[in-house]
């Protein structure tokens, strides 16, 4: 279990217990965060639950691989070098307070 | 804008049914919702049934659309195991079938398909039939497969993945047929031939039997599971049962509405006049259901526009994602780009000049591109797609999207 925040554009933020296993994606869906559209539901498909990992992170993720870095160049709100897709940020007691802002827009 | 009606209910709580109810309450609906389901489950993802979940990679909770406790939260009441049997269009009421009846101001029918069913086979639609499937694949298996389109793929891909013998039968002459071009057809048959899945193409079955099935030439496979996926039917008879226009599926106009101003029909129920290729077509697909839900939500809230929404497609069958955006049906002239030896590759599907689809398979970046291309209207002729060298996101990079 790990607490993730999830940050909108106008400052509202969200703290959510995440399961182990479950991805900050799922995190977000399943406690309706909104901002966070995951249109494949979680595959690395689609590019719709782009976040970006706030700046001070220094919780250990999941190594990004080549399908999930060429769809972050096909995201609606630009990539940053903090971009990541949620699906593909597994939750464990490791990332416990990570913080995440959710884009301006995602389709 | 019109008033919103106090109640409305939802027939069917698949994904166009449950997303209807979450979208209603994010468009700010205030009257109340009943969402009423034939399964007994709250509204899940079907899609993974076929994928992580016959794989044992997810469990019912890691389906479920929402977290147990949003129904509640929100005010959304999920009538379940309980399905419709009678509209009554005139009191403006349903019956369910324990009997219970509820009022409806707007009715929402999202009743789903039901698959083609052969005896001595098992589908593979739902939760339940799922499970079934999953309970026979515990030893080795000799498995085979009736029909190649997505659904007996996808399943054929898990169960050779767990080691079990298949052979997939198919009575077409190439593999998904309805949905996919020739090109990608021979690719996506030729992985699965790789991993040591037999497809018989253009082969026709006489009979399942118990413990076989024969085949119009005589060959008898034997086997100890046959999965049928061999397309769906449908739900349209409470429609039709209420005087509504039926016809393969339930009947709507551009705005997802049947003969009755009132009552909708959504997702794989709905045969809906198409902003897009005119004339009336339905389609199956998670995107359908959701972006018809959310359409349909609007209309309630008096903000009714024509469903207008981007179909879009996807697969995974062993290595191979596969993704469609557009249409591709009725295109005369495919450009291949990418690597198609390699398994990276995207087919762009034109009719004449114009650009219908594009169905990418481990390219999703192509696929979200041209997802974004199509839905703008915009289009890219085939010459410049042919040319060598060409990517579609320095392409549209270059502004040449509004051409």
């Amino acid at each position: 279990m790990a607490k993730i925040t999830y940050i909108q554009t106008d400052g509202t933020s969200t703290i959510v217990d995440v399961k182990d296993g479950d991805s900050v994606m799922r995190g977000a869906k399943l406690n309706g965060v909104p901002g966070i559209v995951a249109e494949c539901g979680g595959g690395a498909s689609c590019g719709t639950c782009h976040v970006y990992v706030d700046k001070d992170n220094t919780r250990p993720l999941s190594t990004m691989h080549a399908v999930e870095d060429e769809l972050l160049y096909c995201t609606a709100s630009p990539r940053l070098d903090n971009s990541r897709l949620s699906c593909q940020i597994p939750v464990s007691d490791d990332v416990d307070g990570l913080v995440v802002h959710v884009p301006e827009k995602q389709i | 804008m019109a008033a919103a009606s106090s109640s409305v209910v939802v027939v069917g709580a698949g994904h166009a049914g449950g997303q209807v109810a979450v979208s209603l309450r994010e468009q700010g609906y205030r009257g109340s919702i009943t969402v009423v389901g034939a399964e007994p489950v709250a509204p899940y993802q079907r899609p993974p049934l076929t994928k992580a979940y016959l794989a044992g990679k997810t469990d019912v909770e890691g389906l479920l659309m929402q977290k147990e406790s949003y129904y509640e939260d929100n005010d959304i009441e999920l009538v379940l195991d309980d399905p419709v049997a009678v509209i009554d269009r005139a009191a403006r009421v349903v019956v369910l079938s324990s009997g219970r009846t509820l009022v409806f101001g707007d009715l929402v029918l999202a009743t789903g398909a039901t698959p083609r069913t052969l005896p001595g086979t098992l589908s593979l639609r739902t939760i339940a039939d799922t499970d079934a499937v999953r309970a026979r694949l515990d030893g080795p298996s000799r498995v085979v497969v009736i029909g190649a389109g997505f659904i007996g793929l996808e399943f054929a891909a898990v169960a050779r993945e767990q080691g079990h013998d298949v052979t997939v039968v198919e009575a077409l002459p190439r593999a998904m047929a309805r949905a996919v071009t020739a090109f990608t057809s021979a690719h996506v048959v030729a992985e699965h031939e790789k991993t040591g899945v037999r497809v018989l193409l253009g082969t026709q079955v006489k009979a399942v039997r118990t413990g076989a099935v024969e085949l119009a030439d005589g060959t008898v496979l034997l086997a100890d599971l046959v999965v049928a996926g061999i397309g769906v039917v449908p739900n349209a008879e409470l429609a039709a049962g209420a005087g509504l226009t039926v016809g393969d599926g339930i009947v709507v106009d551009a705005h997802l509405r049947t003969d009755d101003p009132s009552i909708y029909a959504i997702g794989d129920c709905a045969r809906f006049s198409s902003t897009r290729t005119g004339g009336r077509i339905r389609l199956e697909s998670v995107q359908n259901a959701t972006d018809q839900a959310t359409c349909v939500a609007a209309s309630i809230m008096g903000s009714a526009e024509p469903y207008t929404g981007l179909p879009w497609f996807w697969s995974e069958q062993h290595a191979v994602k596969l993704q469609i955006a557009g249409l591709v049906d009725g295109h005369d002239h495919t450009v291949v780009t990418g690597d198609p030896d390699g398994g990276r590759f995207s087919v762009f599907c034109f009719r004449g000049d114009r650009l219908l689809g594009v169905e990418s398979v481990n390219k999703p970046a192509d696929y979200m591109l041209a997802r974004r291309l199509l839905s703008a209207g915009g289009t890219v002729s085939p010459a410049v797609v042919a040319a060598p060298g060409f990517d579609l996101r320095t392409y549209l990079q270059g502004g040449a999207a509004a051409a």
